[in-house]
């Protein structure tokens, strides 16, 4: 399987159906053909009948076409949603009832006493705090969280009153982390793949406008094939050339180096998932953000600004980006994302098989600006840049808080809001791991850190001046 | 009249580096700077002969360091008439 988890497989299937229909104009008549298709029966996989299944994959071709209740890329499928416990911390039947009541003991608020020899929590007292859980010798009390719950650190999830997932619109910054992380896929991001069709459709060929592609650098570990297979792939779907977001990254550490520099603390602007936690949590941070645009939007601005005419598609790991380009500042540049996922389900949809074709290079960004796929590749890249514009230390020393994951995030910016630590540079981002492990990534591996690394190695340019010659035109 | 070097990943790895600097350089010692504008293409869908250019509509394929006088001479600086 190309995919980590059952899950993904299905939302590809939906995203390479509804693809297949719009590539050949017969969305209209096959969309309702859709869902038989993809549960063809008559025994259900999934759920209690096929009936069910084929009304949830119904409702993931509305997220497909980007038809949703909310304007949030990120939406809850209530109909797929298992209603799964939410009653905290419990005590199970593992408790053998021993006579140390070491969970008792660990309880702050009282709430734990013992009844028949066994331990029984007071849900009116009990604060989830988990001592308890970490007290036992039996590992018998266990936390019921909710995976989505679990994975959402901005806490934008609630239950609502029918037991189903709820999105708070407001506090959510689109990371993507529920999507991946329900096991039921019940939380999706919408897709605009029927918007990359359209503008590939309609530059008839490139002879109207070209159509080009912007690749995140996270995509070396993700196909099987080699990258420049993959680079004929998006090229035999339609679009004119495929550019390194990379390139844009080598732009933008130049830029966030000089800006650091001249204000001596700034939080990173890569990661839009990062940007908006610091926007709804961190409000009185927001003037940190570095002002620098995104690699994705850094190097759009400069390809529309040498070719206005022309169509960008960003295609990359990440569902924030989804509504990063929606933003004012990013969309004059960017006019359509998609994710990996959803460009396999592209390739499939117009049965372009990546093994056969020739192999075609990508090579317009250095080292620097690939590694910025990893967690830590920014803050080197910063450093690389601080080194290569000849700033010494003296005047300016990097002493970079290189944080995944939100919590990680959060930790810092809690430091810094102190002014404890020292750290004059937080380089934000919110999947673990940085984007290679993007909720819309196809694999999710330590295998996709070595990759990153190795294609870094493998580009012709090593330092980012050398990159970035093309901003001489 | 409009010039365009492609930046692409083909051209890119054949010198387009270069090209644009030699371009830039020809354009000053020709005193061709209001007449000439140098700008960045992304793929000129000649992939396998760069570097590739394009002179307003017309593409020329194959510029090296070598040949560069002969062809900067031939569809720009003749055209502009300097």
């Amino acid at each position: 399987m190309m995919f980590d988890t059952s899950v993904q497989e299905l939302k590809y299937k939906v995203l390479r159906e509804v693809a297949r229909l719009a590539f050949e104009d017969r969305l209209e008549e096959g969309i309702l053909s859709i869902a038989e298709k993809i549960v063809p029966g008559p025994e259900p996989t999934m759920r209690c009948c096929i009936y069910k299944e084929r009304a949830i994959v119904n409702e993931r071709v509305k997220f497909a076409m980007n038809q949703g209740k909310s304007s949030n890329v990120i939406e809850v499928l209530p109909i797929a949603c298992d209603e799964c416990p939410v009653d905290g911390i419990q005590v199970s039947q593992a408790c053998r009832g021993c006579i140390a009541h070491r969970c008792m003991n660990a309880c702050p608020k009282d709430a734990i006493h013992i009844e028949n020899h066994k331990a029984v929590i007071d849900k009116s007292k009990c604060v989830e705090c988990g001592r308890c859980l970490a007290a036992c010798p039996y590992s018998a009390i266990v936390k019921n969280e909710r995976p989505c719950v679990r994975a959402c650190k901005p806490k934008a999830i609630s239950i609502d009153e029918n037991r189903c997932a709820k999105i708070d619109d407001e506090k959510c910054i689109a990371c993507g982390a529920c999507v991946y992380q329900c096991p039921f896929g019940a939380i999706s991001d919408k897709s605009y793949i029927l918007d990359t069709i359209e503008l590939l459709k309609g530059s008839e060929n490139n002879t109207k406008y070209n159509v080009h592609a912007v690749v995140a650098p996270s995509i070396s570990g993700q196909f099987s094939v080699e990258l420049g297979k993959v680079v004929s792939g998006i090229k035999a779907l339609g679009f004119r050339s495929v550019m390194e977001a990379a390139l844009g990254a080598d732009m933008v550490a130049f830029k966030e180096a000089s800006e650091l520099v001249e204000k001596g603390f700034l939080t990173s602007s890569c990661c839009p998932a990062f940007v908006r936690y610091i926007e709804t949590q961190f409000p009185d941070m927001k003037d940190k953000v570095s002002h620098n645009l995104s690699p994705m939007a850094e190097i759009a601005r400069y390809m529309k600004k040498h070719e206005p005419n022309c169509k960008i598609v960003f295609i990359g790991p990440c569902t924030a980006k989804k509504a990063e380009i929606k933003l004012e500042t990013v969309s004059p540049y960017i006019d359509n994302v998609i994710t990996f996922e959803e460009l396999q389900a592209l390739f499939d949809a117009k049965e372009v098989a990546l093994d056969g074709l020739e192999s075609q290079p990508l090579d317009n960004a250095s080292y620097y600006g690939r590694i910025f796929a990893r967690s830590g590749g920014l803050a080197d890249a910063v450093a690389n840049a601080l080194k290569e514009m000849d700033i010494p230390e003296d005047v300016f020393k990097l002493n970079p808080a290189v944080c995944d994951g939100i919590d990680n995030c959060r930790t810092a910016l809690l430091k810094a809001r102190k002014g404890v630590g020292g750290e004059n540079f937080i380089e934000g981002m919110a999947c673990i791991d940085g984007c290679i492990g993007g909720a819309a990534c196809l694999t999710h591996g330590p295998k996709d850190k070595l990759a990153v690394d190795k294609y870094g190695k493998e580009a012709a340019e090593k330092s980012i001046r050398d990159a970035i010659y093309v901003l001489e035109l | 009249m409009n010039v365009y070097v492609c930046v692409g990943s083909s051209c890119h790895l054949r010198g387009s580096y270069k090209i644009i600097e030699l371009m830039k350089e020809n354009i000053e010692k020709n005193h061709l700077e209001d007449k000439v504008t140098l700008s960045a293409a992304f793929c000129l869908g000649k992939c396998t002969s760069g570097v590739t250019i394009k002179v307003d509509d017309e593409i020329v394929c194959g510029v090296s360091p070598e040949n560069f006088s002969e062809i900067f001479n031939k569809y720009i600086a003749e055209k502009v008439g300097a």
